[in-house]
């Protein structure tokens, strides 16, 4: 199935701004989130964190925590229930090789802030007092978490993440090529270690059932991973623990694993056979998963015209001891640019934190953030505008696979759109050349690119003689808009209203599909969705062929439009039925398909697919006392087909609005000697509040797609990715000083 | 967080009675809850003060009455605080958020405890907190600490931004305990940390504060507070100024300025105010006070930029003092 959606019917609501669906549940509390389901019994765990990063612990005294009224268990490493103990069992479907993080296994403490014991209680208060009064006593040993002083023992990870690319084979000779390249530059670049930090803490409240079968609500990006990894680790089968999870309050990566408050709970569930719910702290939400920083290098040589000859970056990143996290950072050098000597490489390096984690756009962030400030850099170094260095080394075909060529790529138009909107043609291309008052005025651009990609998913379409439709399946909406655009494509696809139409997600009950990541969700659950709802309408159309004096008799499928609750046929709106009316006159009280969809394998085999943006800003620093204010951005983005420019708008504003933090405000600051990132809350780890965000216009440039029949290319991650260097380089413009470490704070422009 | 017995006061007698080791006075809550919920302060008692009627703003002398259990926001937005004391205004609203400064009170405000790293962890040492086992800032992360006052046990800093105002307009705060009412100057207030770093203010054990006792205006017109911070709103200080002159045509006659975010308590030093009177008011007068109060400025690892925030920022609130240009609060743009 290769034709674009709006050949299925009309885009009444596919393409059109439409307000999110579930937004006054959102705002008037109806909307429930993890731990806030209720159940009868329900008792409440605490988890206590271990204060130290590395050796073991000697002793725990519980007792005094167990002697509180009220108080039912206190959970340890030594008196844990039993559970699975193979490494399989404990790896989830996003799981980077090696052996999983298992929460109370035993005595080793590998990170600080690992849950060492859970305190359950009739209610969350005395859990939490009784879990001050534990006392736990460590052998400590001295940790390791500055990635500088590991870099030499960096590795090249012998077992590779599934679904990310590792670096491709250098070409040419970048070392060479650099070295007689008549301008060059070179840089060391990093990006702090940063935390997710979604509004909605991580909690899971695991529910007893009276059939002896858990009823589990869980904060997860997508349920199917939380329930397989539930059942392999505590033995059950499939059918006798459901997870649901119908809102995220804010994931960005932080819930596509299953997260040790999940295990705790369900251990404590089991154990003392009544509901469970566990809730973790801000602080807390230190002690799981981050964006590790990367400590990079980049160098560019190049002709004095601007031709790019030689391109090399490398890599390197903390892992846990326990598993070989990755991420695809320096590739996006090779995919972005042509050149003919590339070396990129990327190494991992064992810490003792915790396993860093995807966060929105994870190694693109990164590593974009590098090449697109080198590449500011390489524009100054000879004297070119640098939208212009850029279209000199305009990629026409993906040189890190093989030369593929790119499915869509609107870049190009991303840049002129986008310049046009910003005013960049009044840019004087000199640094600390622009200003107004006491503020220099600085003006930057970049790139941003994400890979394009769609999931295997499933999805369920059921008409009932009401004319209502319900569709679904299991993945989340994290606040993107999913419910939203499955519903413009389930109301487009059958000629529906959309009040006439329920999405269902984030239940095990619905047809199984990823977690939500990847800005894969629009095309693989819409695909799933259209294809459902096509197999339903085309049940109605054939009981509707098959009444009485149809006025479809002899009409073939492909003729029939579905608008207004009715079919028509194709060129003769004269010849039309009501679907209820078919339906009720067939005797037929609902209809119901469940339809995978998957990635186009010839597709996939002839073209390479990314979502690209141009992201301009400016920025203000007073000259004097180094305050930048970022006051302008255009974020123009080439994604494919927009299903909803509302929604589309929100996931660019939000990215930008991550970048803006990232760039200029995130950092997670580590006590290496302690091995604890010390500034765990939100008074001290700095996300942009509205002070801090300006004017943000988003534009979607238009571009053709064929990878789906959707013609849709994902949103979630493309708005964050480049808008650091875009950053990094107004900075420099307005200043003159090149900031290569983030976040920009004021003691870097003093 | 712990538990505890909870008792509630009608007059300032009944708390100042109802006071035994381990009690603490609660009014706003905005910063006691936090760090009980932190297990840093484990009180046995609280004492609930907010129904003592102490939240008035009335004229006394020829200044104002600031009472204890005035809120954040009461002051902030009384007429006769913005007429004739704006700094403090100003002051008060570059902290926190709206939500805070309604539940905020002006005595809790005084009494906020630093917001260093170590002192909110319990699984770092801190003298602060438990006295003794050291101060793990010294070395560590250390970029929001002190660069004035510091010692060997403590380079905390005092969190408030009210307090600076406080500080340079030489307030006086009243406080009511076991042994009867005494008025505290505000610089004397807060103590350095010494090696009792423990002790945050020099109240003694029992006493609470009554009210915040402003002198006559001086500064309507010729003032600022500048803060310098890791974002745009809602952070704490790493440099903050309050600026008060006097002008004489364009010859200083009095100046009063404090810093906030540099020390364990509202950094005055007054030969750099007397050097500025009688001086003209130009950037280079400015310049000379500002490199007075830095020469006394020691960095620790990672926070000598504070050092030369401070000088500039120093520099730049003399001038929007002199100039009558204070700082605006939603123009973020400095002027």
């Amino acid at each position: 199935m290769t034709q674009t959606f709006s050949s299925t019917g009309h885009d009444t609501f596919v393409g059109s701004p439409r307000s999110r669906i579930d937004g006054p549940a959102k705002v008037t509390g109806l909307a429930k989130y993890a731990g806030e389901f209720a159940a009868p019994d329900l008792a409440y765990g605490y988890v206590v964190s271990s204060a130290i990063a590395k050796g073991r612990i000697a002793a725990i005294e519980s007792a005094a925590a167990e002697a509180v009224p009220s108080v039912l268990k206190v959970i340890t490493h030594e008196n844990r229930p039993r559970t699975a103990w193979r490494d399989k069992n404990f790896q989830d479907a996003v799981a980077p090789p090696g052996s999983p993080f298992r929460a109370l296994y035993d005595d080793l403490i590998v990170y600080s802030g690992q849950p060492v014991a859970l305190v359950v209680a009739e209610d969350f208060e005395t859990a939490r007092y009784a879990a001050s009064l534990i006392q736990v006593r460590y052998e400590a040993q001295e940790p390791t978490t500055d990635l500088r002083a590991v870099r030499g023992d960096a590795y090249d990870p012998p077992g590779k993440r599934e679904g990310i690319k590792p670096p491709p084979e250098p070409w040419g000779d970048a070392d060479q090529a650099f070295g007689s390249a008549p301008i060059r530059v070179q840089g060391a670049y990093t990006l702090a270690n940063e935390h997710h930090n979604p509004m909605e803490p991580h909690a899971t409240t695991v529910v007893v059932e009276e059939d002896g079968t858990y009823t589990v609500y869980d904060k997860i990006q997508g349920v199917s991973n939380s329930h397989q990894y539930l059942a392999n680790v505590f033995g059950l089968k499939p059918d006798q623990v459901r997870v649901l999870n119908p809102y995220l309050g804010g994931g960005f990566g932080s819930g596509l694993r299953p997260q040790y408050q999940a295990f705790l709970a369900m251990l404590a569930a089991q154990e003392l056979k009544r509901s469970v719910r566990v809730t973790l702290t801000r602080d807390q939400m230190w002690s799981f998963t981050y964006r590790g920083e990367a400590l990079q290098s980049v160098s560019l040589g190049a002709e004095a015209d601007g031709t790019l000859t030689a391109l090399r970056h490398d890599a390197v990143q903390g892992t846990s001891h326990y598993e070989d996290y990755q991420e695809v950072i320096v590739n996006w050098s090779g995919v972005l640019y042509r050149c003919d000597n590339v070396a990129l490489t990327y190494r991992i390096a064992k810490l003792d934190t915790a396993t860093p984690g995807d966060m929105r756009a994870p190694g693109a962030v990164t590593g974009v953030f590098a090449i697109e400030t080198a590449m500011d850099e390489l524009a100054y170094a000879t004297g070119m505008d640098p939208i212009a260095l850029r279209l000199k080394n305009y990629a026409e075909s993906d040189a890190t696979a093989e030369g593929k060529p790119f499915g869509s790529k609107e870049l190009k138009a991303c840049f002129t759109q986008g310049a046009e909107r910003f005013g960049w043609s009044k840019r004087s291309p000199e640094p600390r050349s622009m200003r107004e008052g006491r503020e220099l005025i600085g003006w930057g651009v970049a790139t941003g690119v994400w890979e394009s990609m769609m999931m295997q998913s499933n999805a369920i379409a059921t008409l009932t003689a009401d004319g209502r439709l319900t569709v679904g399946n299991s993945t989340g909406d994290i606040g993107t808009g999913t419910y939203t655009i499955l519903t413009q494509i389930a109301a487009d696809t059958l000629g529906l209203p959309m009040e006439a139409v329920t999405t269902k997600l984030g239940d095990t009950r619905l047809p199984e599909a990823p977690v939500a990541g990847g800005s894969w969700t629009a095309a693989s659950s819409g695909t799933a969705v259209m294809k459902a709802c096509r197999n339903v309408g085309e049940q109605v159309f054939k009981l509707a062929r098959g009444l009485e004096n149809s006025p479809l008799a002899n009409v073939d499928f492909d003729r029939a439009v579905f608008a207004d609750g009715r079919i028509a046929v194709a060129g003769d709106p004269s010849r039309s039925v009501s679907m209820v009316e078919v339906m009720r006159a067939a005797g037929v009280d609902k209809l119901e398909a469940v339809e995978e969809a998957g990635p186009d394998k010839d597709f996939n085999a002839a073209y390479q697919a990314y979502t690209h943006g141009a992201i301009f800003v400016e920025v203000k620093v007073d000259e004097e006392l180094g305050q930048v204010r970022l006051t302008r951005v255009v974020s123009a983005i080439a994604a494919g087909k927009i299903l909803n420019p509302k929604t589309a708008r929100s996931q660019i504003l939000g990215g930008v609005v991550m970048g803006i933090g990232s760039a200029l405000e995130e950092e997670s600051m580590l006590d290496h000697r302690f091995g604890r990132f010390m500034n765990h809350n939100l008074g001290e780890y700095h996300v942009p509040v509205h002070a801090d965000i300006y004017d943000i216009d988003v534009i979607f440039v238009d571009e053709e797609d064929k990878a789906n029949p959707l013609g849709v290319k994902g949103l979630g991650e493309i708005g964050i990715v480049g808008t650091a260097a875009a950053i990094t380089n107004a900075v420099f413009h307005a200043t003159g000083k090149r900031v290569r470490d983030l976040p920009i704070t004021i003691d870097k422009l003093l | 967080m712990n538990r505890f017995d909870y008792v509630r006061a009608g007059t300032v007698a009944e708390a100042v009675q109802a006071y035994g080791a381990g009690a603490r006075f609660i009014a706003g809550g905005t910063n006691l809850i936090d760090l009980m919920k932190y297990d840093v302060e484990k009180p046995g008692r609280l004492i609930d003060i907010t129904r003592l009627p102490l939240d008035g703003i009335e004229e006394h002398d020829s200044g104002l009455r600031l009472g204890a259990l005035a809120t954040n926001a009461k002051v902030a937005y009384d007429e006769r605080v913005a007429a004739q004391y704006p700094l403090l205004r100003n002051a008060i609203l570059a902290g926190a958020s709206a939500q805070l400064r309604n539940a905020a009170s002006t005595g809790g405000n005084l009494l906020q405890r630093t917001r260093c790293y170590y002192f909110y962890d319990t699984a770092t040492p801190c003298n602060k907190r438990e006295p003794g086992t050291g101060c793990p800032a010294i070395g560590g992360v250390n970029r929001i600490h002190a660069i004035f006052g510091a010692s060997e046990s403590c380079i905390a800093t005092h969190p408030s931004d009210m307090c600076v105002a406080l500080a340079a307009l030489e307030a006086t705060v009243r406080v009511s305990g076991p042994q009867g009412e005494r008025s505290i100057p505000f610089a004397d207030f807060h103590r350095l940390p010494g090696n009792t770093p423990e002790q945050d203010t020099n109240l003694a054990p029992g006493e609470i504060v009554v009210s915040v006792d402003l002198p006559e205006s001086k500064f309507p017109q010729h003032y600022t507070y500048l803060k310098l911070r890791d974002r745009l709103s809602y952070a704490f200080a790493l440099v903050s100024v309050a600026a008060g002159v006097e002008l004489d045509g364009d010859t200083i006659k009095t100046a009063r300025l404090a810093l906030g975010g540099v020390a364990h308590k509202p950094w005055r030093n007054r030969e750099a105010e007397a050097l500025l009177e009688g001086k003209p008011a130009t950037r280079e007068s400015f310049q000379q006070a500002a490199d007075l109060i830095v020469s006394e400025a020691k960095p620790q690892s990672a926070n000598g930029f504070k050092i030369d925030l401070a000088r500039r920022a120093i520099v730049r609130g003399l001038e929007q003092a002199a100039a009558g240009t204070p700082q605006s609060l939603s123009d973020k743009r400095i002027q």
